[in-house]
């Protein structure tokens, strides 16, 4: 019976994502505006879907694979990461050399850049037999901080006026969300989707723990750094396209863990999915059109996720 | 690390921090007391180097503090949420009383900073977690809640601007009369120095200084409100400057052990001396333009930070 629960609450999330889908797009058009409306509203909708997905399903991977419920790529300092690859891009090559001015190469660059980091993540942190949670988490934040200041240093270093041509690509955010590589990164998107879909079976193994997992018969540790590289694309995609959200991922991730009585990965990487699209078209929504631009969406996420990851902490901290 | 040194090291830094700058001068201009030259040096010069000087023996010295009585060496004005309160009582003044006073406002602010290490203090208590690791993820997790909140305050009363400022420290901004406010810290810390060894012996914990026959909350109290009041100043006057608190200390440690009497001079001549270091730097690499304090500082102390943790793990 219970995946059958499941299904319906399934449904009903996929109602109401699409409800905030469709009051994004339709509120506010008229026969004379519709047509330019439409054109700005569309990509950055799509945007917001395809960053919505890639941080939903790259958590819920990330979560089952170091096996707990607080550490999120975005706590480990990923989305910071990315910034500070693009910064040191620009410094290095310059403002007009091709990696730069090319979107399409600049995202490459970037996303070779997060793989070639999440392969040293793994080496440094989950070889260890013993890793303890709160270390790694400790670890994250700092590096976090980093690789926040490391960015800022180098963005501070360029050349002023090479840089204020290239603030805006490189600072996305959800009001100024980066186009330019809209279709590169759903392309990207997709393939990973449908590669990270393969696994779900293996991802429900996995959630069981290392040791059963090898019980079983899973190559642990090859199917885990598959999955990390999995987990940087989706969240070079997310942060090219809107910038660092660092409590999204770990929200929705959680809330689908609650909501669904079952954790069957199938259902949960789209439970997540689902959430986290209502979340930010609902919030982006309302931020515009309702608080008319008074409130960035992602400082409200920031404040509600970190009293959560309090919560989180504190409970974990009891057990 | 020897004290003779750090003094050495300190009285090299603070002249090569009069002569670097935008305008150039020799020393010989200076000796023969050329008027732009002395104005230079009164009106922006030695404000910096003394604010610079202040600043980083009250950061260095809030961290011992706090490590001390939190009995956990990752503890700091940054890992505990004080720097980031302190930043949101900024912002309440500058939105419930902008025509008051810079007094009345540091009174506000300290009172933030103050509510916040209490708060802190009192998690810490409720939790009775021994896990060192543990402290400063709340800690910095508790600044980054209060962050938010400061954020978006700032969007509503159209005051991103002016809070932005204070998240990234600098030096640049300090001329004279805009940093004496910073001379309160050296009575402060007069204070630290006279508590050294009451904080020593609350740093064995609770228990065991009770025993010892010392009344434990007045000393918390006391340490507590000189934590408030120095990181208030130093946010007041230079802005956020992260990690500082952290690495001194823990620096000054390796060498000098952990009773305050010894580690106390130390760290209040190391403080300084990274702080200027750290200053020196961001005014080279981009010349003639600068780097805020806090980002130097942010870059160096997070790695330093990694470091210390990783090897604490590894022990």
């Amino acid at each position: 019976m219970r995946p059958n629960s499941d299904r319906t609450k399934l449904l009903v999330m996929t109602g109401l994502a699409a409800l905030a889908l469709i009051l994004y797009i339709v509120v506010g058009l008229n026969s004379r505006n519709w047509q330019y409306a439409l054109s700005l509203r569309v990509p950055k909708l799509i945007a917001i879907v395809l960053t919505g997905c890639a941080i939903a399903v790259s958590t819920v991977v990330f979560q089952t694979v170091t096996n707990n419920r607080i550490l999120t790529p975005s706590i480990m300092g990923l989305d910071s990461l990315y910034l500070l690859i693009q910064s040191l891009a620009l410094y290095v090559f310059g403002a007009n050399s091709q990696i730069v001015v090319n979107p399409k190469l600049n995202f490459a660059l970037a996303v070779v850049g997060m793989i070639g980091f999440a392969v040293l993540l793994y080496r440094l942190l989950f070889r260890r037999e013993d890793h303890d949670l709160l270390f790694l988490l400790l670890v994250g934040v700092i590096m976090g901080t980093f690789f926040d200041s490391g960015s800022s240093f180098v963005q501070m270093v360029i050349d002023p006026n090479e840089f204020a041509t290239l603030q805006n690509r490189m600072l996305a955010s959800f009001n100024n969300v980066n186009t330019d590589i809209l279709w590169i990164a759903g392309a990207v998107l997709a393939v990973v989707l449908v590669y990270t879909s393969r696994y779900t079976h293996i991802l429900d193994v996995l959630a069981l723990g290392r040791e059963h997992a090898i019980n079983l018969g899973i190559r642990y540790e090859a199917v885990v750094r598959r999955l990390l590289i999995l987990v940087a694309i989706m969240v070079s995609v997310s942060t090219g396209l809107v910038g660092p959200i660092m409590f999204l991922g770990l929200l929705v991730a959680n809330m689908a863990r609650e909501i669904l009585t079952a954790h069957y990965h199938k259902y949960l990487l789209i439970a997540a999915c689902l959430i986290s699209v209502l979340a930010l078209t609902g919030g982006q929504f309302l931020a515009e059109r309702v608080f008319n631009f008074a409130t960035p969406i992602s400082v409200v996420i920031n404040l509600v996720g970190g009293l959560y990851f309090i919560l989180l902490l504190l409970k974990e901290s009891r057990a | 690390m020897h004290n003779t040194v750090l003094i050495i090291l300190l009285i090299s830094l603070s002249a090569a921090s009069l002569l670097i700058g935008v305008s150039k001068f020799s020393l010989s201009e200076l000796v023969s007391g050329d008027d732009l030259v002395t104005q230079i040096i009164i009106l922006s010069r030695i404000p910096r180097l003394a604010s610079i000087v202040m600043a980083g023996a009250a950061l260095s010295i809030s961290g011992l503090i706090m490590q001390s009585l939190t009995r956990n060496r990752f503890v700091s004005p940054t890992t505990a949420g004080t720097m980031e309160f302190a930043r949101f009582g900024m912002l309440i003044s500058l939105i419930a009383i902008p025509h008051f006073s810079p007094l009345m406002k540091m009174a506000v602010i300290f009172a933030f900073s103050l509510a916040g290490s209490f708060l802190f203090m009192g998690m810490l208590k409720r939790i009775k977690v021994k896990n060192t690791v543990f402290v400063p993820l709340l800690g910095l997790m508790l600044g980054n809640v209060i962050g938010s909140l400061t954020t978006f305050l700032a969007y509503r009363y159209d005051l991103v601007q002016n809070v932005s400022t204070w998240l990234m420290g600098n030096f640049a901004m300090i001329t004279q009369g805009r940093y004496e406010l910073l001379y309160l810290s050296i009575p402060l810390l007069v204070v630290a120095f006279l508590y050294a060894n009451k904080f020593t012996i609350a740093g064995m914990g609770e228990d065991f200084a009770v025993g010892l026959g010392l009344n434990y909350q007045q000393v918390v109290t006391v340490g507590l409100s000189l934590v408030s009041l120095l990181s208030a100043l130093v946010v007041i006057t230079v802005g956020r400057i992260p990690f500082l608190g952290l690495i001194v200390p823990n620096i000054a440690a390796m060498y000098r052990g952990d009773n305050l009497r010894n580690s106390l001079s130390t760290t209040a001549l190391a403080g300084p001396v990274f702080l200027l270091a750290a200053d020196i730097l961001g005014r080279v690499v981009i010349a003639p333009y600068e780097i805020p304090i806090g980002l130097t500082v942010g870059v160096c102390g997070s790695l330093i930070f990694l470091y210390l943790v990783l090897k604490g793990e590894r022990k």
